[in-house]
């Protein structure tokens, strides 16, 4: 082979190895970091409050509304069907269990990618452009600790809760579909509460932890990662939205599939 | 030169990233207190040694020391510990748009010592009074001119009191009279705190005004092609490129 086809394959396999090396040395300096978080100081409240408003505060309202929005329309495909063979309260179930399990942590983390992964990755990227990355650097600060410890801490406390708002509105949007096949509110909450377990909640909201730490750190990522342009930051935002959807649905099927052996 | 007068030394150094080579067997050494320039054409790769010298990226071989302690072989924490004694002023100011001045003066403090508030927001009232911008602590980065941001980024340069400063084309982008004050403090600074400046430019009146030594960088031979006193590199340089690129009127000729 000549020189010049063994350069491609040279490049071909650094790059295959860099793409596969580089995420996983950057997962290993941010959980090198995780302890700094519990230092003096370590802890940056200002950030954390930011992050906090940014990917949860605001989130709500398009949570409420896109999960309500989602029960509904669960609860109006059910009901068609249901209607057939008689059994509408079983619309209850299908919502309840729907929303619990898959769509509420679902509906968030795709919410919280669009909002946060972008958002952390324009950041970051922007930074770069700017070269505040490099500032910190020179400044002895790891930029690992200080951009993306306070941006994981915040996920991991906020997409939680916004699941918790997502359930309860994509139940509420089920119930008011149920009037429409003749379910009282009275029956339709007191068939929720007897179908539905804490355990299944509780799974349904332990799933967003892991989705909440994968869309972080996908989106600081490609931030670190973007060209020193502006082409580049816009690039770095597309593929952390993208990186971000990809890694939750991968990640969602296999924890559906550990939640199946244990009989969830 | 003995060893104790030498703050940086830069031994057989190549640079570049992935499989191109930017710059190649660079030896030079930067005694305690001088203005040391780094000089050459646009892309000649004087921005990309400067990062590579204050350890943002490695080089491709080399050495790299700093009062003898090699930041090449240095582990990620000594790294950082030999980092912390830099005063790095970048060419936008590299700003944290997110916080006031007087926060991004304060970080190293804050990050670094067991200062109180008080304390800190004296050294960082004091810090902008160095550079002139006594007043603007609550200022955000955004609603500073150009020449303001590189002071206050030269203001948190300051903040640890490092004994070395390293500059990134200061002047770019600064109006003559911004930019001979900017100068003006520069040596300012080296006298104040004993200091060892870098600065990369190309700005020929900075060089003039404040540089004890350059070293020029050639896109051609990727290499140092002058290293001397500018004065005396403009009168008796060799290379008639180094002479033409130090003399204004050559700079019409070339």
């Amino acid at each position: 082979m000549n020189g010049n086809g063994d350069k491609k394959i040279h490049a071909f396999f650094d790059g295959v190895g860099s793409s596969v090396l580089d995420p996983v040395l950057f997962i290993g300096a941010v959980s090198r970091q995780l302890p700094s978080l519990f230092r003096r100081r370590g802890l940056r409240r200002r950030e954390l409050f930011y992050y906090l408003d940014l990917c949860g505060a605001k989130s709500i309202p398009v949570v409420t509304l896109i999960c309500f929005l989602m029960g509904a329309v669960l609860g109006i495909q059910a009901a068609l069907q249901m209607r057939k063979v008689g059994t509408e309260i079983f619309v209850v179930d299908l919502v309840g269990f729907s929303v619990l399990k898959e769509f509420g942590p679902l509906m968030v983390a795709m919410i919280s990618t669009g909002r946060a992964a972008s958002a952390f990755a324009a950041e970051i990227g922007t930074m770069k452009v700017n070269e505040e990355i490099s500032a910190l650097e020179t400044l002895g600060i790891s930029p690992s600790a200080y951009l993306v410890l306070p941006k994981l801490l915040a996920m991991l406390i906020a997409m939680p809760l916004l699941t918790v708002i997502g359930d309860v509105t994509g139940i509420v949007g089920g119930m008011l579909v149920g009037l429409s096949v003749n379910i009282p509110l009275q029956a339709y909450w007191t068939r929720t509460v007897t179908v539905l377990d804490s355990i299944t909640f509780l799974l349904g909201v332990g799933k967003t932890l892991v989705f909440a730490a994968l869309i972080t750190l996908a989106g600081c990522y490609c931030g670190f990662k973007a060209s020193s342009d502006a082409q580049g930051v816009g690039r770095g935002a597309t593929s952390a939205v993208v990186l971000s959807i990809f890694l939750v649905v991968v990640a969602d099927a296999i924890i559906t599939l550990l939640y199946s052996f244990i009989g969830y | 030169m003995s060893d104790e007068r030498v703050k940086l030394e830069v031994k057989d150094l190549v640079i570049g990233y992935g499989d191109r080579v930017v710059l190649q067997n660079l030896n030079f050494q930067v005694s305690r207190g001088e203005v040391f320039c780094i000089m050459g054409g646009s892309g000649c790769g004087k921005s990309t040694l400067l990062k590579h010298i204050i350890g943002l990226y490695p080089p491709k071989s080399g050495d790299i020391l700093f009062s003898g302690r090699s930041i090449v072989n240095a582990t990620p924490e000594e790294r950082r510990a030999i980092m912390r004694g830099f005063g790095v002023t970048y060419q936008g100011g590299a700003l944290f748009g997110s916080m006031t001045v007087a926060e991004n003066v304060a970080l190293p403090l804050t990050e670094y010592t067991d200062k109180s508030k008080a304390e800190i927001a004296e050294i960082v009232r004091e810090k902008l009074r160095l550079v002139d911008l006594a007043g603007f602590g609550d200022y955000m980065p955004s609603e500073l001119s150009g020449g303001m941001c590189k002071r206050a980024g030269l203001a948190r340069a300051l903040a640890l009191n490092p004994d070395l400063l390293f500059f990134d084309e200061p002047s770019a982008g600064l109006d003559p009279i911004t930019s001979a004050g900017l100068d003006r403090l520069i040596l300012s600074l080296r006298d104040q705190f004993n200091a060892t400046v870098i600065v990369v430019t190309h700005e020929l009146d900075s060089v003039f005004s404040i540089a004890d030594r350059v070293i020029m960088l050639d896109k051609g031979t990727k290499s140092i092609v002058a290293d001397g006193d500018p004065r005396d590199l403009l009168k008796n340089s060799t290379n008639e490129w180094v002479r033409c690129f130090l003399d204004r009127d050559g700079l019409k000729r070339l």
